[in-house]
């Protein structure tokens, strides 16, 4: 009985509380809950990339923060992430109708040898989120797979992830492989992972280590704002 | 035939390491909790009495960047009262950070990247590079729900089992023992992380060579 009181009823809060509480939602990882939430605020006239910056990103932004100070772990970012995932499924295909700003373009991939891709997921998804779009080469890429990518793709970021300290020498391979083909300043490249360093990102010729994936988001702004100014400059 | 030492409980081994036997022997091995067994019966089996075993807290592995500091503290704590010190771990996710403080403090480690690496032998593990393997020797098949399943959150969320396992394909048992209760257990691990299962025996591989090389008599 008490649980039916404390019940709350998405529907009958007020828009401000409502994206309140879908940031709770999506903290507690409530999947079910954040894709009611993102259909009541496109049912109350709210633009697809307002629900996804103001409700969605600005939950998960938290989420990311309360992560790197040590107050959430990983099965708990997992779940969030995958509320959030859910809510953006809603978004997605609004968004690319209602002409929401691009950003730029990302290509990111594990590299070869590691099959790990968490970290990337999360990328990818924070990526999109602030209006980047992101083409996931997914896990165990070789480097040719990044570089035909990249031109296909005419990507401005590279992005290159490992989790082990046995594969990530491999995003060295990647980058002197686009120095060797005289691309390699055609790209911001984005290098992350848990055993990687700023010191090892600078030692292998990325841009930028990025240490999670609200870092890689801003990080990413950062240089393509660079690039869009040195070519006005230009 | 001399005789091992009484050896603590698993979780003890995780959680809190293990302190020094600090009898009249001249070598200290500052190891991972989790080869404290290994490293204590190869001792005991090559009457290594010369030999001091200390070991850190094993649940370290689950933030490699603080497994250097720990190290490098227990080296200048000790190393006063010893004359060697060896260190008991591979690189073990500390992206070489491990090797350069041992390099600059003048001390020996294990050659190789982890556990699964030397135990299996570095040149043979290697030249297999299974991507999809996921490994568990003895002491993680008996800490699998420390290591494993309690910091992935699976005993909260087992639905994450996918978003974490996809990729894998067999867990890998290195066995350093012949125990059936093992594995047994080793085969329940994989079946919960719905995974094929092979158990392959490496005895205690590179480890004994390496602790021959490092803290042997002479070495």
């Amino acid at each position: 009985m008490a649980d039916e009181e404390d019940d709350i009823i998405l529907s009958e809060l007020e828009t401000e509380e409502l994206v309140l509480q879908m940031h709770d939602d999506l903290y507690d990882g409530l999947r079910d809950e954040i894709e009611e939430g993102v259909n009541i605020l496109l049912e109350r006239g709210w633009a697809p990339y307002k629900v996804l910056t103001e409700a969605l990103v600005a939950g998960m932004t938290i989420v990311g923060n309360d992560f790197r100070d040590g107050i959430l772990f990983v099965p708990e970012v997992l779940l969030a992430a995958n509320a959030m995932k859910a809510g953006m499924s809603i978004l997605k295909p609004l968004l690319a109708e209602t002409g929401a700003p691009r950003m730029g373009k990302m290509v990111i991939g594990t590299v070869k040898g590691d099959i790990h891709d968490i970290g990337k997921n999360l990328v990818s998804m924070m990526m999109e989120g602030a209006g980047f779009e992101v083409v996931d080469l997914g896990i165990n890429n070789p480097v040719e797979k990044y570089i035909e990518a990249a031109q296909q793709e005419e990507a401005d970021i590279v992005g290159m992830s490992a989790l082990l300290t046995t594969t990530m020498p491999y995003m060295k391979v990647v980058i002197d492989a686009m120095v060797a083909q005289g691309i390699r300043d055609d790209y911001i490249v984005l290098v992350g992972g848990a055993p990687l360093n700023e010191e090892f990102g600078r030692a292998i010729g990325a841009d930028a280590y990025c240490r999670d994936a609200a870092v890689a988001v801003e990080t990413a702004k950062k240089f393509i704002a660079r690039k869009h100014n040195a070519i006005a400059a230009g | 035939m001399p005789s091992a030492p009484p050896l603590p409980s698993d979780s003890a081994l995780t959680e809190h390491g293990l302190a020094p036997d600090i009898a009249a022997e001249r070598v200290l091995v500052i190891g991972c909790g989790a080869l404290a067994r290994e490293i204590l019966a190869l001792k005991a089996a090559n009457g290594w009495d010369h030999i001091a075993l200390t070991c850190l807290p094993a649940i370290l592995h689950t933030h490699p960047e603080r497994i250097t500091p720990a190290v490098e503290a227990a080296i200048l704590k000790h190393r006063d009262a010893f004359d060697r010190i060896f260190v008991a771990y591979a690189d073990c996710g500390t992206g070489g950070q491990l090797q350069a403080t041992c390099d600059r403090l003048g001390v020996e480690m294990i050659a190789g990247p982890h556990c699964y690496s030397f135990y299996e032998g570095n040149a043979a593990f290697a030249d297999r590079a299974e991507v999809t393997a996921f490994y568990l020797t003895d002491f993680l098949v008996r800490q699998f729900d420390a290591f494993v399943w309690r910091p992935l959150g699976l005993d909260r969320h087992p639905d994450l089992r996918h978003t974490y396992f996809a990729h894998y394909t067999t867990l890998v048992h290195q066995a350093q023992v012949d125990d059936p209760v093992l594995d047994a257990k080793a085969r329940d691990c994989a079946a919960r992380l719905g995974l094929a299962h092979e158990r392959r025996f490496t005895g205690y591989g590179d480890l004994a060579h390496a602790l021959a090389q490092g803290a042997a008599p002479g070495a």
